[in-house]
This record gives structure tokens, C-alpha cells and sequence, in this order.
């Protein structure tokens, strides 16, 4: 019963979050319903007794969400409404819309079939988060470990991107106190 | 100390009790810390510290408690009213959600009502991830704070923010990783019972124990990591709008979460509420969460600010290659000797 009343409500709070995350002008309503959303996603784990799973959302998206503020900070003035280019609203919003019923389609397929088992069922006796590695390190290892070695590809490819010019200071650079000066003398004008 | 077998049944009265204890004492310590605190500095420092309001000052909690309360609530005229008003209740709010999954204090029984407390308000499995992403989550009332009061001080304090949080959470991770390791559970009371022989864990893993304490301290933004609000560069960073009761709930927040810390290193590194010698497990846990805040005023004492770039370059260059290689040593040697 109480699982029944928590689950909708958790179902509305995070539809209405993100439809907000999806309509709204402002950055930081969007972003900040989207950290919200996030965070109430993990409720679902919990009610299905997946605490390990829950946790795992909570810190992940608490992190990944946090660097996506980081760039609406530097790009967008967070009290400012941004001004959005719509070329085609109409086509977006059948896009959009045939998307959405393809995905509800497919999720609900199986059940509407009853084609639906499971075929890793828990072992008794551990608990959530031996659950988990069982299965990864036993059925998943193959996709387990092409994720790890993709992550580590992005890891290298962004170090790279990122450390060009590593190895001289910036401000030991005097090419960069020029370009400052410059600027300065414009400022003052 | 309890065992496992003999504990009456948890009823949802018994919880409700429980929180409505953490919230008032855990806030009436956080305003009591604020005294102590400027009186150890204070001290530290060869000065007085408060001592005209009462008794060796310490009527200052009231009068501080009274100024909070009636200061004039602002709220800037081009800032984002919402979210501004949003930020100081998340920080407020998760400290004391993270709190309810850790044992704060022994658990009893009402005499007359013969209502059975648990020590732990709601024992999750997974306990000790729980609380780690509940205080990180946190950090959003800083992050929103600084971005919603249109001031560009706030918004340096958020960016400031984000940085802290992106240097300091893989650092947490890692060292926290291996006593879990040792103990094979993510419960706080399998942590508690593995250390019932005596031995406490920081005896294996003195590494991770330094590790989970500097990173500790970077998450509740104690001074050699109080970038967020760092007086000397940045006004007051992302609280620099905020005044009155508003302000008074990131502090709440702040000194709530650094006896999280404190009970999280008493409990995984320091044997937890076991007894020793004569001393019930009851004043050892009080103890050892009372040595943990103290330390961590003698560290703002000793330390002075640091800058980004430095807080940057300890986190992802120093002590994350530490804390891996620490993980790895606690395997090899597990593979080898269990």
C-alpha cells in the first residue's frame, strides 16, 4: 500500500521535473529540475529494493549533473531567460513525439505479450550489491569490460585534447602578458 | 554492547522518535559548535574569544541564535527568487537525510511507553554509500546558492564549488574502497562488528584513514579547503547575499555534515561504538566524534587557505594515485594471506 502511494508519487514528481527540464527558459530551473529529477529516480530503486542500485544512481548523477552546471556557467547567464532557435517547432515536435511512442511501444511490448522473465534471478542469501557483481563478473564480463576499456579510451582522448600546451606555463608566458596588454589599452578607451 | 539476536522489533514510532532526536540535538550541537569552535581557536591563537555574553561567553549561542532570527531577510532584486530561496534548504536538508543511515546514538527503550529507539533510523545495506552520495548531493545548495543571487562573487564561490566537488569526490571513493574491501559489507554495523576483537581498522589502513580525512575535510569545506566562501579572495563566495535564517541554515548544514564525518572515521577507521577497556561503547563513540570535531578546528588553526589550482593538483595528482595503489596493495595482501 505504502509502496503504491510512493511510487506515484515519485512517478509525478519526476515527470513534472522533467517536462520542466524540457520546457523551461531559464538555465538554472532546468538544470536544477534535472538534478531533482535525478535524484528522485533513485526513489524507484529503493521501492524495488535495489538499494545498491539506488546509491549508485544518487552518486553518479549527483556528479554528472554537477559538471553540466559547470558549463551552463560558462556559457549561459544563469538569471537570464535564453533565447531558443526554433526553425521547424512543428517538425521537432512530431519528431519528438513519434520518439516518445516508439520507446512506449517497445518498453511496453512485453508486458501487454506477458513475455517477461528473468533470467538472472537473485541468489538467496547476498546481499544487493554481491547481487550485482555476480551477474556482471559472471553473464555481463564480455560488455563489463569493453565499457571499462571504452572509458579508458575517452580518458586518454580527453588528456590529450586538453594537455596540448601542458608543458610551458601560462604565466611564466610572456606572448600572453602582450595579448593581455592589449586588451587592457582597449579597455581603457 | 548489543548483539544482534536479542533486539526488540523496530516500529515506525520508534523512527519517527528517533529523527525528531537527531534533527533537535544534532542542530542544538551545530549551534554549540559554533561556540567551541571560536573558543579553540581562540585559544590556538592566544586570544580570549567570546567571553561577555554569560558565564565564560557562553550565552553567545543565544544572542547569536536571536540576531539570526530577527536580521531582515533579503533577497536581491535581480536574483533568481526560487532557486535563492531553494539553496540553503538542500544544504540543510541532506546533512540531516545523510545522518538518518548512520548510528548516532545508542540505541534504548522508553520505560513507560516500552517504545524500543534503534540507533540507526533507517539501517540500509548499503549505509555508507548512502551517506557519501546524500552529502555530495548537498553540495547543490552552495552550487545553486552562488548561481541564483545574481553576484559575481556567488558565482565565482559556485564554480569554486563544482571544482571542490569534481577533486575531492574520487578521493573519497577510493580510500573509503578499501576497508570496505576488508570487511566484505557496505553496513555500518558489519564495519562496527568487524572491529569488535579490538583492533581497529586505521591499524591496516593508516593510507586510506589520511586519505578519507583530507577528503573529508573537503567535503564539508573546512579551512584548508574553504575555497567556497573564502573571505580574503571572494567576499564570503556563495553566501555573500545571504543574511538572517537563510544564511543560518548553510551553517547548520555545515557543522551537521562535519559530525557525519566525524561519526563515518569513528565508526570504519576507529572501532566504532565497541567497548574498550571500561568504557561502554556509548561514551567511546561520543568520544571519539568529539576528537574528530576537535580535530578539525586544530586544523583550521594550523593550516592556512589554499588556492584552487593547489586544492586541484592534491586531489587528482596526489592522493587519487595514493589511494589506487593503496586498493591494489589491500588486494594483493587479501589474495595472499586470506
Amino acid at each position: 500500500m505504502y509502496e503504491f502511494i510512493a511510487f506515484y508519487i515519485f512517478a509525478i514528481a519526476t515527470t513534472i521535473l522533467f517536462v520542466i527540464t524540457v520546457m523551461s527558459k531559464n538555465v538554472l530551473y532546468s538544470m536544477t529540475s534535472l538534478a531533482a529529477g535525478m535524484v528522485l529516480i533513485s526513489g524507484f530503486f529503493f521501492l524495488l529494493g535495489a538499494d545498491f542500485l539506488g546509491v549508485v544512481q544518487l552518486i553518479v548523477y549527483v556528479g554528472a549533473v554537477m559538471a553540466l552546471y559547470a558549463f551552463a556557467m560558462m556559457f549561459f547567464d544563469a538569471t537570464k531567460n535564453v533565447k531558443e532557435k526554433h526553425q521547424n517547432p512543428s517538425l521537432v515536435f512530431l519528431l519528438g513525439g513519434l520518439m516518445a511512442l516508439v520507446f512506449v511501444i517497445m518498453f511496453s511490448a512485453p508486458i501487454i505479450g506477458d513475455n517477461i522473465q528473468a533470467l538472472n534471478p537473485v541468489a538467496d542469501g547476498v546481499g544487493n550489491a554481491q547481487a550485482v557483481g555476480m551477474v556482471l563478473f559472471t553473464k555481463y564480463l564480455v560488455p563489463f569490460e569493453v565499457a571499462a576499456v571504452m572509458l579508458l579510451v575517452a580518458m586518454i582522448a580527453g588528456i590529450i585534447l586538453a594537455g596540448k600546451k601542458m608543458d610551458y606555463s601560462l604565466t611564466k608566458c610572456e606572448a600572453v602578458d602582450e595579448e593581455m596588454n592589449v586588451e587592457l589599452e582597449k579597455g581603457e578607451e | 554492547m548489543e548483539t544482534a539476536t536479542m533486539l526488540p522489533e523496530v516500529t515506525a514510532a520508534g523512527v519517527i522518535i528517533k529523527a525528531v532526536l537527531i534533527l533537535a540535538v544534532i542542530a542544538a550541537i551545530a549551534g554549540f559548535g559554533t561556540y567551541i569552535e571560536r573558543k579553540v581557536l581562540a585559544f590556538m591563537q592566544r586570544r580570549l574569544g567570546p567571553q561577555h555574553v554569560g558565564p565564560f561567553g557562553l550565552l553567545q549561542l543565544a544572542a547569536d541564535g536571536i540576531k539570526l532570527f530577527t536580521k531582515e531577510d533579503i533577497i536581491p532584486q535581480h536574483a533568481n527568487k526560487i532557486i535563492f530561496a531553494v539553496a540553503p534548504v538542500i544544504t540543510a536538508a541532506t546533512a540531516f537525510i545523510a545522518l538518518a543511515a548512520v548510528p548516532v546514538f545508542p540505541d534504548f527503550t522508553i520505560p513507560l511507553l516500552d517504545i524500543y529507539v534503534p540507533s540507526i533510523a533507517s539501517d540500509v545495506n548499503v549505509g555508507i554509500l548512502f551517506v557519501l552520495g546524500m552529502m555530495a548531493a548537498g553540495l547543490y545548495g552552495p552550487l545553486l546558492a552562488g548561481m541564483a543571487q545574481a553576484n559575481k562573487w556567488g558565482i565565482i564561490g559556485s564554480a569554486r564549488t563544482a571544482i571542490q566537488f569534481l577533486s575531492y569526490e574520487v578521493v573519497t571513493g577510493l580510500s573509503i574502497l578499501a576497508p570496505i574491501m576488508m570487511v566484505g559489507s557496505l553496513s555500518f554495523v558489519d564495519f562496527n562488528n568487524y572491529q569488535a576483537d579490538g583492533t581497529w581498522i586505521v591499524v591496516y589502513q593508516p593510507v586510506a584513514f589520511v586519505l578519507f580525512l583530507i577528503a573529508g575535510y573537503a567535503e564539508t569545506n573546512r579551512t584548508p579547503f574553504d575555497l567556497l566562501e573564502h573571505e580574503a579572495e571572494i567576499v564570503s563566495g556563495y553566501v555573500t547575499e545571504y543574511s538572517g535564517m537563510r544564511w543560518g541554515l548553510f551553517f547548520i548544514g555545515e557543522y551537521a555534515n562535519m559530525i557525519t564525518i566525524g561519526v563515518i572515521a569513528s565508526i570504519v577507521f576507529l572501532g566504532g561504538y565497541n567497548d574498550f577497556w571500561i568504557f561502554p561503547g556509548w561514551l567511546m563513540i561520543i568520544a571519539k566524534i568529539a576528537f574528530s570535531f576537535f580535530f578539525m578546528l586544530w586544523v583550521r588553526a594550523a593550516w592556512p587557505h589554499i588556492r584552487p589550482d593547489q586544492l586541484m593538483w592534491l586531489c587528482w595528482k596526489v592522493l587519487m594515485p595514493l589511494a589506487v595503489v593503496n586498493v591494489v596493495i589491500t588486494g594483493i595482501v587479501m589474495m595472499i594471506v586470506g
